[in-house]
């Protein structure tokens, strides 16, 4: 298979896009793309300040590798959730992280969860009977420390690093259940409805997960190649497997079935009376919130039992 | 022969396949893992030689 450019050695065919290309001209091409979605969605400036969220996986650091060369001013912060303990999924994530920055000279502002609120996302999962999965957990903390930090630290936009399969994952999750909330607040972008609440972009967001993978191999990027324990068996996964199915039979169809999405939102099909929600300053934190008092986060830590360590 | 590793399983194959024929063989989905051989990434369409050892690595994540 041969490099639609140059005629060299594919790495890889997208047959979506009926282009295979080789090593170099697909690193060319990712990059280009994504500064297409950047530029069409209208995510972010070249003055702008982006915080990416850097979770040491390949989506992630794929993301920061792109921005940083595509000159945007780009720092990462790493969440350290403390899953697996001291040398477990955490632990690892996190040097993984810290070696992509170091290598590059790029700044990674780390947030230990356990150092800077008292316990770990196990510990509080367990202490707050949600169970052994503290998935649930793991995606309000992440929100509310992203959000903090970003407010902190001047930042104009949070950019994490969904992939098209993540979002076709959601889609399908959502438009199964009929979710319209949820369905209509899916999109590349999330505006700022507070100044508290940055900008949440999502680069990647027409890039199948292989070719971010694809990207990471291709150019030497060392990510944490083993998933969240908690993951395993995860509906993401299982609804990721089924749009593949989808895929294998019709090449296209999980980014068609994401653009239509788009497309119909524009067109307001999926419009859903959104009444304009009055935002509190949570009493502990500072940061908005609908519920007058304690926000969801700071609700969460004052449902501990047991163990306020 | 050719070894195809993923995660921590291995299996023989035999050369003169493709790597989405090696990927299928293994019960795996092409679209679910890409190859590497050397080091390098290589498309669905390689045919494996002998002594290759290729690594296939998963791209699906819980996102």
């Amino acid at each position: 298979m041969k490099c639609k450019k140059c005629g060299g050695v594919a790495v890889i065919n997208m047959r979506h896009h009926r282009l295979a290309l080789c090593a170099e001209h697909f690193v060319e091409w990712f990059i280009s793309y994504t500064q297409r979605a950047i530029e069409k969605y209208r995510m972010f400036g070249d003055d702008d300040q982006l915080l990416v969220a850097v979770s040491g996986g390949k989506d992630s650091l794929a993301l920061w590798d792109v921005l940083s060369q595509l000159g945007y001013r780009a720092d990462g912060l790493y969440i350290s959730l403390g899953i697996g303990g001291d040398d477990g999924y955490s632990a690892a994530s996190q040097l993984k992280a810290e070696a992509f920055a170091e290598a590059r000279g790029l700044t990674l502002q780390v947030v230990d969860v356990k150092q800077t609120y008292g316990q770990s996302i196990q510990e509080l999962a367990r202490t707050t009977r949600r169970g052994r999965k503290p998935c649930a957990l793991c995606g309000l903390v992440k929100r509310h420390v992203m959000n903090r930090v970003a407010y902190e630290g001047g930042y104009d936009a949070i950019a994490t690093g969904h992939n098209l399969d993540d979002e076709a994952a959601i889609l399908m999750q959502n438009a199964l259940h009929w979710q319209t909330g949820y369905l209509a607040r899916q999109a590349p972008v999330l505006p700022s409805t507070h100044p508290r609440l940055a900008r949440k972009v999502k680069p990647f967001v027409r890039l199948y997960e292989r070719e971010t993978a694809a990207y990471a191999i291709v150019r030497g990027i060392d990510y944490i190649y083993d998933e969240c324990p908690h993951a395993v068996g995860s509906k993401t996964i299982f609804y990721k497997t089924l749009l593949n199915q989808l895929e294998s039979r019709s090449p296209g169809a999980k980014l068609s079935f994401y653009l239509s999405f788009l497309q119909a939102k524009r067109e307001g099909l999926l419009s859903v009376q959104e009444e304009a929600l009055k935002l509190n300053d949570c009493r502990r934190c500072g940061q908005p919130t609908t519920a007058p008092g304690l926000c969801a986060f700071c609700r969460l830590w004052e449902q501990r039992v047991g163990d306020h360590g | 022969m050719v070894k195809v590793m993923f995660r921590d399983k291995e299996w023989e194959l035999r050369a003169g396949m493709t790597v989405r024929d090696a990927i299928l063989k293994v019960g795996l989905d092409p679209q679910a893992v890409l190859a590497v051989r050397d080091g390098k990434l290589i498309n669905e369409a390689t045919i494996l030689r002998r002594g290759d050892v290729i690594r296939l690595v998963a791209v699906m994540s819980a996102g």
